[in-house]
Parts: C-alpha cells; structure tokens; sequence
C-alpha cells in the first residue's frame, strides 16, 4: 500500500515520448478532461475553490496538467494564482471541490501527493545562516533520501546549476540569482513527478532570469517533469508554456496553447495597431476608445497607445478619430497579437499597472482598469 | 512510523541549532540575558533583611539634670553596638524637623531623635520615648530600618536593666538575664544559615527561562520560518506535521536547558548559591517543566495566524505565570485569590518542586505531588493544543 520512494535520481519512463507536447491539443478540451485520459494528467481539478472571508480567491476552477507539460497560470497580482498552487502542493485546504494530483487527493491523500512533488514558491525556501550544501541536505533528509545518495544526489544538482565551487558558502553570502538557482534544485531534491514552480524569475535580474527558464525547461524535457509555473509575465508564459491558464479575479478565463491564444484576437476578426501620437491627451485617448471597432485600448508610454480593432474600416475610423481630435500621428505599427492583448481583450484590464499613465488621469471612467467597450463572447 | 517522525523531528532540531549556533548575536543572548536577569533580580529585591550602612542622622536633644546626661550615655553606647553591627552610617542632625528634609532631600533613610526631657524622665522612674523617624517612600526599607533600630534600643534597654538588677539589688550578674528575658529561641532549619534571596530565586528564574523559551521562543520559531517561508518547505515535504512541532520543541527545550543550567552555574560562582539536592533530579524536573509548558507554547502558536491574538495571548499567559507562580514572591504571601490562581498554573508546581530539591534537598519521594500535577499539565495541555496546531497549519 505504501508508495515507493522516489530517491534515486532515476530518469522517469512517462516522459515525453508518449505524451505530445504542444500545439497538436484539440481545442475543444479546454477545461474538464473525461475520466478514461486521468491517466494521463498530472493534476486535476474539479470545482476548486478557495474562499477567505468574503473574497473567493480561488472561484471555481476546474482544469487539468497533462504528464510532461509545462502548464502557465497567467495573471495579473491577485487573481488567485498562488492561492492556487498552494492547495495542489497541499499546504492549503480547498474551501470547495476537489483536486488529484499525481492521480492522488490533495486532501485524503496529501501525504503521498507530497512525495512526488516539488515546490518553489514565492518566497525562497532556504535558511541564511546555512550553507547551500547543508540547506539542500537538510531537505534532502526530509524526504528520506539515505544519506548514501543524499550526497551524491546534492552534487550532481549543484553542477547542473554550475554552483558546486558554492556549495560550503553561507547562502545569505548569495547574489538572489545564485539563491533562487539552490531553491530550484532543492525542489528537485526527491526528483518530484510535478514541479510547481510560484513566479520562479520574479525579482531576477534579467540574466538569471533566462538562465532559470532554460533550466526549468531542461528539467522539463530531460526527466519529463510535468512543470506548472505561475508569473505575470506574458512573455514568459509564452515562451515557456505549453499551454496556458489565465487567471483573473480567482476565475480561469480562457485556457489553451499560447498560439491558439493569440488567434482568439485575429479569429474575432481583430488586430492590433501602436500608434505613436507625438501630442497625445488624455480627450485624445478617450476618443479613440469610444470608436466603435475598438475592442481594446491600453497605453504603452507618453505616445505610444496600443489599440485593439476588429472590422475592415477599423483602421481609417482610428485615423479620422484621431485626426479630428488634432491628434499628430508619428506612426502606425500593425503588430502580431501578443498575450498581453490576449488577457485585455479578455478582461478588459492590463495584467501590470503602469506608472507612465499620466495622460489618462483625467478620464476617471475610462481608465485602464475600466470595462472595455464590447466584450467578445 | 514513530521512529520517522523522531528522525525527522531530529533533523530540524539539529538544523534549527545549527541556525542559531550560526549567529552570534543569539549566542550571546543566551549567555548575557540570564545573567542580565540574575543581577536585576539582585539587585532589586534586597538580598534577606540585613542591612548595612544605611545613611542615618542621629540628634540629640536632652537637656540633661545638673551635668548627669543620660541622652548622651544613649548615643555613645548607641554608636558602639552600631560599630559591632555595621548597620548605619550615622551623621548628626539638629531636629525631628531637620531630618524629615533630609529625608525629603534623599540624604537619609532615618533618624534618631531623643528628646529634651529624656534624662528628667528617666530619672522620675519613667519610661523615656526615643523618637524614631523612617523613610516612607520604601516601606520595605523603613521596616528594616525600624526593626533594626528597635532591635538596638532594645539590646540597650536590656543592658541597662541587666545594669540595674547588678548593682541595685546585687544579683550576681550572669543570672541577670534570666530574669529580664526568662525565654530565648534557637531557630534552625535543614541547611545551614540562613538561604539569601538568591537562593530563593534562583530555582524560579530557572524556570522561567524554560517557561519562556517555549512560550515565546516556540511561537517565534514557527511564525519566523513561516514569514520567511521556509516552513513551507517543511510543510510540503511528506515529513508529518507532528515532527515539526516536535523538532522546534526538541530545538527550544535544547536551548532552555542550556540557559537554565547557565543560571544555575552563574549564581553557584557569582552569587553563593548552593545546591543541596541532586542536580540529576534538578534536570529531570526543568524536562518535566518543558513537558508540562509545551502545550501552552503550541497553543500560542497555533493562534499565531494573527501576530496581535498571538502575542496578547501570550502575554495573559506569561504575566500571571511568572509573578503569580512564586518566582519572585512566595506564594504564601499572596492574597487568598491570587493563590486560587497561582495554583491552576503549571509552573508554580514546578518552581516550588525545584525549590524543594535545590534548597532543601529534597528527594524524587518528596515531590511526587508536584511530579504527578505537571504530567497531568502536561497531557491535557498537550490534547487541547496539537489538534490545533494541526488545523491552523493548514489555513
Ligand atoms: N491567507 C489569506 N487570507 C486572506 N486573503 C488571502 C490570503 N491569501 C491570499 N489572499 C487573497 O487572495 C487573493 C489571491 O491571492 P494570491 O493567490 O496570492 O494571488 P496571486 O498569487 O495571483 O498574486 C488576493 O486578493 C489575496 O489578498
Ligand atoms: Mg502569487
């Protein structure tokens, strides 16, 4: 009945070759998966919930995490993402509905869902006054790991993120790059089935940051890890994912392949244009968004305003709208749909706040976390 | 099963003082803090009721008959036996009115003032009043202040009667005594001299440090790993929540003892303290005090969801346990209630089991009261808070 240890670094069997990674997912299967492919999914959810208060954090949610993929939660900060990954990793009770990870009941199983998982959570999960080996080992010791391979395990880990030379230096002595490279293999510790990994390259400089979304991929594609990653980022969620979720307001809005994703916009008929008014005003912005083919508009800097259109006149109505309002146009870019646009055309709202909105104080009612004009669907 | 979740309960033990061994501020806090409590408590509660050199002024006012001044003979011999005693410090003063500013001023803590008419009644046969005047804003230094000055008018009293019966009725004048003072007491007890405040004390505070390093350093220990988060390494590893607490009580218990035989060590070298009963026995009963604590540290813990019901719990836990449980006052002491109270507590049993074996030497026979009363502490505080803890963990 018990379940046998994962300590070995064993390359797991159930990887990639039997599962098919990207694009070729049927549309249609968005969110609940019928009972006779659960074999085949890493995690399942049914109606997952979680409630706090009064705010449902976490409103409902069903999905499900193929073996072998890497599955992005995309949302804006509070839309329920951590809330999230906390009741899969166990460390949190679902107010409602149910989930299975590993095949196994986050709630009634939760014990044997832990083996098999690993988690790098938002916050680092090391101690500073420890050096990285004796933090690895530490963690290593909690999962039974015998101290024979326990060892051997830490050092074949610590070379893979080239910090072997690291290994006897107090982690508080690390640059957060160095640290967050140890957080991720210590939740490699027990070669876990499924990695969740909570915004993994948040607060990295920009070199870390590439160099743990080449890992993570890596880990995906070597020891066919399932890997379900939350961040804000778009691009990182695009470059990484092979489907993604996104998230917002605890609800999961829409769920497919990025590329499907980005077909939403041109499928409803739509495309996005920058344009860059060099006198751009606040009236100015306000007109382009009651032009009725706008679909949705967000402004990208003092100039640039990032406009989604659909319908064949879209593009002279704009230049009319903009012109009659004295407005001078620098240039026009048609660009290719990215998932930021994706999110505002489904929302409404942008994932990131941004600061440089002096344009659109005045406009109250139609700020960027206002409705947008017409919703497609 | 139990085996794991001891093993485990030792790696974070064994990683938790590794933690702490790590940083050297803690280190030293182990060490200066309870010395830091053994010299406040010194020197806060004056060591017994002995005194010494007390600032005192001393006035005489007698007018004397003819050249006879008895006040004078008074004062002399007054300043002798304070010589031999070495109690005050005697300055003279002018008048009653004088000495109550000197003491308003702080320069004295008291005063002598015999009055002008002192030999005149003694010669009439009277009883003669000698004026004494104390310091009231510290009572408890105006009642030593009194008792030793009436202990001396008293010695004097007597040595003039002794006088008296010697050369008025002529009886020989080593039986004098018998007859002015026909009884006399020998007080003795089961150790030697009499214990010094310290040696009251030291057995609470020894206590208290294990008391307190699961009642704020337990609750610390956790809520600390969770703001940090790294408990939730802890938490998603298949280890059971039982050798969390475990190992964080097994770090904390680790680090209460150690502070509690510093305090033993320090006031044995530092402050003349002796044990009298088995130190073995000493050990074994701070262990059963940590056994007896540790649901109260897991209950704060499992309320430290919110830091502000934490911590207020804590302190209503805290306050009543160490100065309601005998550490600084006996509990014989105290108003009938607050003993009401003093005895729902844990700890007293534990500072008065401790007190037994460190002070009167006694052995594992004479405490098993106490013994039994803290496993019964310990058991059902226990079955209250891991329940708890349980569910607060998985919030
Ligand atoms: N322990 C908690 N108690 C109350 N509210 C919480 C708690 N944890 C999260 N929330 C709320 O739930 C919402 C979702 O939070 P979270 O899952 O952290 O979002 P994300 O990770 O997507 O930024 C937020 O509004 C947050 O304030
Ligand atoms: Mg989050």
């Amino acid at each position: 009945m018990s379940v046998p240890e994962r300590t070995d670094c064993e390359v797991t069997e159930h990887s990639t070759s039997n599962v098919p990674k990207t694009s070729i997912v049927p549309e249609s299967t968005n969110c609940e998966t019928p009972d006779l492919t659960s074999i085949e999914n890493a995690i399942e959810t049914n109606g997952l919930s979680k409630i706090f208060g009064e705010l449902r954090a976490v409103d409902s949610v069903s999905f499900s995490v193929r073996k072998g993929e890497i599955f992005g939660f995309l949302g804006p900060n509070g839309a329920g993402k951590t809330t999230t990954i906390r009741m899969l990793c166990t460390l949190s009770t679902p107010s409602e509905g149910s989930a299975s990870v590993a095949g196994l009941d986050v709630v009634k199983q939760d014990g044997m869902v832990r083996e098999k998982i690993g988690l790098v959570s938002e916050k680092m999960i090391m101690y500073d006054q420890l050096t990285a080996f004796e933090n690895l080992r530490f963690f290593g010791k909690l999962y039974n790991i015998p101290k024979s391979k326990l060892d051997p395990r830490i050092n074949e880990l610590l070379e893979l993120v080239h910090l072997e030379k690291w290994a006897h230096k107090q982690i508080g002595t690390f640059s957060t790059g160095m640290k967050q490279r140890i957080n991720v293999i210590r939740a490699l510790l027990n070669n876990p089935e499924i990695l969740f990994l909570d915004e993994p390259t948040l607060g990295l400089d920009p070199q870390s940051t590439s160099e743990i979304r080449e890992f993570i991929r890596n880990v995906n594609t070597k020891n066919g890890t399932s890997i379900i990653l939350t961040t804000h980022m778009m691009v990182e969620a695009d470059m990484l994912c092979d489907r993604i979720g996104i998230i917002d307001r605890g609800k999961i809005v829409a769920l497919d392949t990025p590329g499907n994703l980005k077909k939403m916009i041109s499928s409803s008929d739509g495309e996005v244009m920058e344009f860059d008014i060099t006198n751009l005003t606040s009236a100015m912005y306000e007109a382009i968004q009651e032009v009725d083919c706008v679909d949705a508009i967000s402004q990208k800097s003092d100039t640039l305003v990032r406009v989604t259109c659909k319908g064949n006149d879209a593009f002279d109505n704009l230049i009319d709208t903009i012109r009659e309002s004295n407005g001078k146009i620098k240039s026009v870019k048609n660009l290719e749909p990215t998932l930021e646009d994706v999110f505002l055309h489904i929302t409404g709202r942008e994932v990131r706040d941004h600061t440089s909105a002096k344009v659109k104080t005045s406009s109250g009612r139609h700020g960027h976390m206002g409705r947008p004009k017409s919703r497609v669907r | 099963m139990a085996s794991k979740i001891l093993n485990h309960s030792l790696v974070i033990a064994h990683k938790d003082l590794l933690e702490f061994s790590r940083s050297k501020m803690r280190l030293v806090m182990l060490i200066v803090m309870p010395l830091f409590m053994m010299i406040m408590v010194g020197f806060i509660f004056p060591s017994g009721s002995s005194i010494s050199d007390v600032p005192l002024a001393f006035a005489n006012l007698d007018d004397g008959v003819g050249n006879v001044s008895l006040g004078d003979a008074f004062g002399t011999q007054f300043e002798v036996i304070n010589d031999q005693a070495g109690l005050f410090e005697i300055s003279p003063g002018q008048d009653l009115e004088d000495m109550k500013q000197m003491i308003r001023k702080g320069q004295i803590s008291g005063g002598i003032v015999i009055p002008n008419n002192f030999t005149q009644t003694l010669l009439n046969g009277e009883q003669a009043t000698i004026i004494i005047i104390t310091d009231q804003s510290n009572p408890q230094l105006s009642m030593q202040v009194q008792g030793a000055l009436a202990g001396l008018v008293d010695a004097m009293g007597t040595m003039a009667a002794n006088q008296a019966l010697n050369t008025t009725y002529g009886i020989p004048a080593g039986s004098t005594i018998a007859i002015i003072e026909p009884y006399t007491i020998e007080v003795t007890g089961i150790i030697p001299g009499d214990p010094s405040y310290f040696q009251f004390v030291a057995p609470g505070i020894m206590a208290m440090v294990v008391m307190m390093a699961l009642m704020t350093g337990l609750p610390h220990a956790i809520s600390y790993e969770k703001d940090i988060g790294t408990l939730d390494g802890m938490l998603v590893a298949p280890i059971k929540r039982t050798s969390i607490v475990l190992g964080k009580v097994l770090a904390q218990t680790t680090r209460g003892m150690i502070q509690g035989m510093l305090i033993l060590i320090l006031a044995m070298v530092l402050f003349g303290v002796v044990l009298y009963g088995s130190i073995i026995l000493v050990i074994g009963l701070m262990l059963l005090s940590v056994f007896s604590f540790v649901g109260l540290g897991i209950l704060v813990t499992s309320f430290s969801q919110n830091e502000e019901t934490a911590s207020m719990m804590m302190m209503s836990l805290m306050f009543p346990m160490m100065f309601l449980s005998g550490v600084f006052f006996p509990v014989e002491q105290m108003p009938s209630f607050m003993q009401t109270i003093s005895s729902a507590l844990p700890m007293t049993y534990a500072v008065n089991a401790l007190r037994k074996v460190m002070i009167l030497g006694a052995d594992i026979s004479a405490i098993g009261g106490e013994v039994l009363i803290l496993i019964g502490f310990g058991i059902a505080l226990l079955a209250i808070s891991v329940p708890m803890f349980k569910k607060a963990m998985c919030k």
